[in-house]
């Protein structure tokens, strides 16, 4: 279970979050949306701790993350498989050296055993003959999918998707979005995604949440939000440029 | 007027003292990770390979020129008056005690420091280091402390190559250029050369390594803002480097060689 308690954070005087609360529920798949900027990458990397709170807590399986050491939290970051929005690949490996990363760190596994997972990691997300590569080699989308079977490699029992679905071709997107409803249905992980692609929102959340402002200003299942009376999530969903939501800079 | 003075003055120097706090934070935890099983022995091998091996041709040649150098203008300098018999001992006390060290250090600097800057700012801007700590991998103890370990026993190890190969110029220049004879040149290079001075320079060699390897992963591990603070990083990693070098080379030089 992870449950964000009213956390603030600002960098450099610039206020991303303000009070948020988030709560996701052992088995749950929450889908987290919003507008670029609006701090959505920084909500996830405080769920994993990378980046610490100003103010109030982050709790994950009922250890409030701040109240631990180094050791502690690596330990709880054994649980997590994390995608970045980024893929953040080790450039200076080769791709399944990239997504066995974790288990030749923390499992006494043989190199070809590691490999052999990843090359079978890699199929899951629909890449084949890669393993060999170096990531710099890759494209874009190919990148995400490396970085998604990375996050998968370990098996974990919660796993952070920083938008998985951007930067690939719509039946890529379907493929990914099932691997991801297939990896909660047979794992049962606990899940958050991040993702602007409401298509894909709606077919794997269990609970969609709006953040704006630096709060989670709405929360619930597919359907509630897509009879929302809230303005602002209204718009957002509806993808429209007319609404309470002002694009600063932007005049029409 | 004066209290603006003041705050100027603050706010110049509050950059550079927040940065040695933060060094000294860095160090600390390097030498927690440093005996802390497991140890990163491959990264460790990578990183002597990266740090010392590939910065040999480099050192050779700093060190045969160096040595020749030393020994052309000690001899047509020293003939003024009638000393040319002591270029053997000039070159090997210049090398062991000054010039083996520092040249080195700084050249491993130039090569290996924006290296490692270089290689860890853009870990750091491409979110490569998050990526190592969600995979409950500690950044610090998998890429700060191999390449301060390498950096601090590498720079000696040249710094012996260093030392021998400017002697070797030294003769080169001095006994086929100038014909003085092979037994005078090396009994010169003996007779005043101490064991001290030499392990003295192997000394200064280790705190050079240890230094430049870690302003560099400093500089690298705390880059900010995209491929313009890769290059800032990289650039800072060298400047403050041989400055921390040629500045603590006059105080460890009066300490050591008392
Ligand atoms: N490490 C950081 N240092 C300084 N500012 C940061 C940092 N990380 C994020 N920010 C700022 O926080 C704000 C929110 O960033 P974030 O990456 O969370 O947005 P996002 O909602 O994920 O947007 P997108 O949908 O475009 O990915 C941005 O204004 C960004 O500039
Ligand atoms: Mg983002």
């Amino acid at each position: 279970m992870i449950e964000l308690k009213d956390v603030y954070k600002s960098f450099s005087g610039k206020d991303v979050l303000c009070g948020a609360n988030l709560k996701v529920e052992r088995g749950e798949s929450v889908v987290v949306i919003g507008g670029s900027g609006s701090g959505k990458s920084v909500l996830l990397k405080h769920i994993i701790g990378l980046l610490k709170p100003d103010k109030g807590t982050v709790i994950v399986d009922s250890t409030d993350l701040s109240q631990i050491n180094e050791d502690g939290l690596n330990e709880i970051r054994k649980k997590f498989g994390m995608l970045f929005q980024s893929a953040a690949l080790f450039d200076s490996m080769k791709v399944w050296e990239n997504v066995g990363f974790g288990l030749k760190r923390h499992t006494h596994l043989a190199d070809s055993e590691i490999k052999e997972i990843a090359v079978r990691k890699l199929k899951m997300v629909g890449l084949v003959d890669v393993e060999e590569v170096m990531p710099s080699e890759l494209s874009g989308g190919m990148r995400k999918r490396v970085g998604l079977a990375r996050a998968i490699a370990m098996e974990p029992e919660i796993l952070l998707y920083d938008e998985p679905t951007t930067g690939l071709d719509p039946i890529m997107a379907d493929a990914i979005n099932d691997l991801i409803i297939k990896m909660r249905e047979e794992l049962n992980v606990t899940s958050v995604a991040i993702t602007h692609d409401m298509k894909s929102a709606y077919k794997i959340a269990d609970t969609i949440a709006m953040l704006y402002n630096g709060v989670i200003i709405a929360k619930g299942t597919p359907d509630e939000i897509k009879n929302t009376s809230d303005p602002v999530v209204k718009q957002f969903i509806e993808g429209s440029a007319e609404g309470p939501i002002v694009l600063e800079g932007i005049k029409k | 007027m004066l209290l603006k003075l003041i705050e100027y003055i603050g706010a110049l120097i509050e950059g550079p003292i927040e940065g040695v706090g933060r060094i000294m934070v860095l160090f600390y935890s390097v030498l927690k990770w440093l005996f802390r099983p497991p140890f990163e022995i491959r990264n460790i091998f990578k990183q002597m390979l990266e740090i010392g091996v590939k910065s040999l041709p480099v050192v050779l040649i700093t060190a045969v020129f160096t040595g020749m150098v030393l020994a052309l203008q000690s001899y047509t300098g020293f003939k003024r008056f009638g000393a040319e018999g002591l270029v053997g001992s000039v070159v090997a006390l210049s090398m062991t005690r000054e010039l083996g060290p520092v040249l080195t250090a700084l050249i491993v600097t130039g090569r290996a420091g924006a290296a490692i800057a270089a290689e860890l700012g853009t870990m750091r801007v491409t979110e490569q280091i998050d990526a190592l700590e969600t995979l409950a991998t500690n950044p610090v103890k998998y890429l700060v402390v191999p390449r301060f370990l390498s950096g601090t026993i590498m720079l000696p190890a040249l710094t012996v190559v260093t030392d021998i190969v400017g002697i070797i110029g030294g003769y080169f220049v001095t006994v086929i250029l100038f014909g003085v004879s092979s037994r005078a040149y090396l009994r010169t290079t003996w007779d005043y050369l101490e064991v001290e001075d030499i392990y003295n320079g192997l000394i200064k060699a280790c705190f050079f390594g240890a230094s430049f390897a870690l302003v560099s992963c400093y500089k690298g591990f705390y880059t900010k803002g995209g491929a313009e603070g890769v290059g800032q990083a990289t650039t800072g990693a060298v400047v403050v480097s041989s400055m921390t070098i040629l500045v603590s080379d006059y105080f460890l030089s009066a300490w050591l060689f008392k």
